[in-house]
């Protein structure tokens, strides 16, 4: 078993999100997670600065770190200066190099994510891609959003926007050799070795499970992990 | 005596914010979801201010919202940011402006983490270096671009056409402020008034009339989230955020809200739309909801542009109710008419000069 405190160490949010951790319990009162969760940070700092191995590896493998929404109304009220939150980026980045986030519920919700956000900053340089937020899978955005989709072209120009154009402006089409800089940037720094990962332990998990996962978003793996809720996460 | 004391202790609350040759950087989501806030702050920017505010084409996502859904690695982020700064460095812009503060907080994160450890910097010197053979300057001045508007809000004022004031009444319009997570929790000082006392909002809406107004769960996260958002399965985080600062604020009967972050307004928008189709309730007056705003459409409104150029049609939740205590005169068929005449598209303003 490897040392993951060693590990954490490496990460550079690790080493300032954790001092001395008093136990006071602030994190938790604060963390609007918490409220909804059955999660409780002050116990996962706990945890962590106890240094034990195999709990942490469990914790890797759980479903609560999963539950922060990083909003990091924790690290504002820390009498000690510490921010449970970067603690949790920490873990979960760990999570997924090891590929322990597959073993959790929550954990493996990761591939989504890395196949809409994470595809989207690699295709076309934003987090968000117009045409590929749909109602489908947003219900929540509402009958106008449907408006909006269905005469995008038209109302964003008329809004002044430059969509999927040359030049500067709103949603503009971004240039090949800039984005040949980001997919650079991914390879040099982890980026792309953290997407790999992400793919390999799901492509696993999902033989694993004996589901379907090809290469896309309109697959029975991708469908399970996207909507699943088993029902125990909260209070 | 008092009043010098809160006067000495509010000065520690203040930020330096640069006055002139912004190098902007856009917001995902107020680019999908609210496009015309980002037309307006340009419009008001270079039209009404005549300040100098560049974009440079090739400037890309900060990666904020991949790297808080965990999938984007920090060393990664890090590098895309000094990117943007080297493309900043290379137009001989030193005041950067993020319209988003997922950005605006990245940023800060980034510039804190340099300031502690210069060997992290170093390092993501020579990865930009490797990865596109680029160098970069930090930015001498931070400031999101909604404390650039704070900064004007007086020059702003003067050039008034309707105020936060209901007409029928003549009292100031009950504001709620949102100022979002990531603008002064992480970094108090960067943000004006601090994690405790936001002001950067409440500034704007003082000084156009209305009235902020104060209620229990003010400094609650909108709901985001992140990955509670972006995974369908764990919506229910988000909703239930944001229906815990519905029912908290009720009670103050808010006219309206004004937000901060790219997300917040579209949060507090689509989740009361869903709480009525869940449970037919709304929160704000006469079985209406409550009107969400950015701060953009605010300051548009009160400088009056007309409220279907600044994009209130995208929103699920009507502005109607607001536009008609202000005043303010619109046609109701041009709402959700997409033709576009000859001459309807106000582009001015929106190249860099």
């Amino acid at each position: 078993m490897e040392n993951y405190i060693d590990l954490l160490k490496q990460d550079i949010r690790f080493e300032e999100g954790l001092n001395a951790c008093m136990n006071c319990g602030v994190c938790t009162a604060i963390c609007p997670a918490a409220e909804f969760y059955n999660y409780d940070p002050r116990k996962i700092v706990d945890l962590v600065q106890s240094g034990d191995n195999a709990e942490i590896e469990k914790l890797l493998k759980s479903d609560e770190i999963w539950y922060c929404g990083e909003c990091m109304s924790c690290k504002t009220r820390c009498p000690r200066g510490n921010a449970p939150g970067l603690v949790i980026m920490a873990l979960r980045g760990l999570s997924q190099d090891l590929g322990f986030f597959v073993e959790s519920e929550k954990g493996r919700q990761q591939l989504a994510i890395k196949r809409t956000v994470g595809q989207w900053i690699l295709d076309h340089g934003y987090c968000l891609y117009l045409e590929g937020v749909g109602t489908d899978l947003h219900p929540e955005q509402g009958p106008v959003w449907d408006w909006i989709q269905n005469n995008y072209r038209e109302i964003f120009s008329r809004l002044g926007a430059n969509y999927q154009g040359d030049g500067p402006g709103i949603l503009r089409k971004i240039p090949e050799e800039a984005m040949e800089e980001i997919r650079k940037i991914f390879d040099v720094t982890g980026g792309t070795r953290r997407y790999e990962k992400i793919e390999f332990y799901s492509k696993k998990k999902a033989e694993e499970l004996d589901m379907e996962l090809d290469d896309g978003i309109d697959n029975e793996y991708f469908r399970h992990i996207y909507k699943t809720n088993n029902g125990s996460h909260t209070k | 005596m008092k009043l010098e004391g809160k006067k000495a202790i509010w000065s520690e609350y203040q930020k330096e914010i640069a006055d002139d040759r912004y190098f902007y950087v856009r917001s995902c989501v107020r680019q999908n979801f609210f496009p015309g806030s980002e037309t307006a702050f340009l419009k008001i920017m270079r039209k009404e201010l005549e300040k100098d505010v560049y974009e440079h084409p090739c400037h890309t996502t900060c990666t904020g919202i991949g790297y808080h859904g965990d999938i984007v690695p920090v060393e990664t982020a890090m590098t895309v940011v000094a990117r943007q700064f080297s493309l900043m460095t290379e137009a001989g812009y030193e005041n950067l402006v993020p319209s988003c503060i997922t950005s605006f907080g990245l940023y800060t994160e980034i510039l804190d983490t340099w300031h502690h450890f210069p060997e992290v910097e170093e390092k993501i010197r020579k990865q930009l270096k490797k990865a596109t053979g680029r160098e970069f300057s930090k930015p001498k001045n931070l400031a999101h671009a909604s404390d650039v508007i704070y900064k004007f809000r007086k020059e702003i004022s003067t050039k008034a056409k309707f105020k936060l004031i209901n007409k029928n009444t003549g009292e100031p319009l009950k504001v709620v402020d949102h100022i979002g997570c990531h603008y002064a929790k992480m970094f108090p000082s960067k943000g004006i008034g601090g994690a405790e006392y936001p002001y950067v909002l409440g500034g704007m809406v003082e000084e156009w009339g209305g009235k902020v107004i104060d209620y229990p769960e003010r400094r609650h996260c909108c709901g985001f989230g992140f990955r509670q958002y972006l995974v369908q399965a764990n919506r229910g985080f988000s909703i239930a955020c944001s229906k815990e600062k519905f029912e908290s604020m009720r009670p103050f009967k808010p006219d309206m809200i004004i937000t901060n972050c790219p997300g917040c307004p579209m949060f507090l928008d689509r989740w009361q739309y869903v709480i009525n189709e869940m449970e037919g309730r709304r929160y704000g007056q006469n079985g209406e909801g409550i009107p969400v705003f950015t701060y953009e459409e605010v300051a548009g409104l009160v400088l009056g542009y007309d409220p279907w150029d600044l994009g209130l049609q995208m929103h699920q939740t009507d502005c109607e109710p607001v536009l008609d205590k202000m005043g303010i005169e619109y046609d109701p068929d041009e709402k959700y008419n997409t033709s576009i005449p000859d001459g309807k598209v106000k582009i001015s303003g929106l190249v860099n000069v």
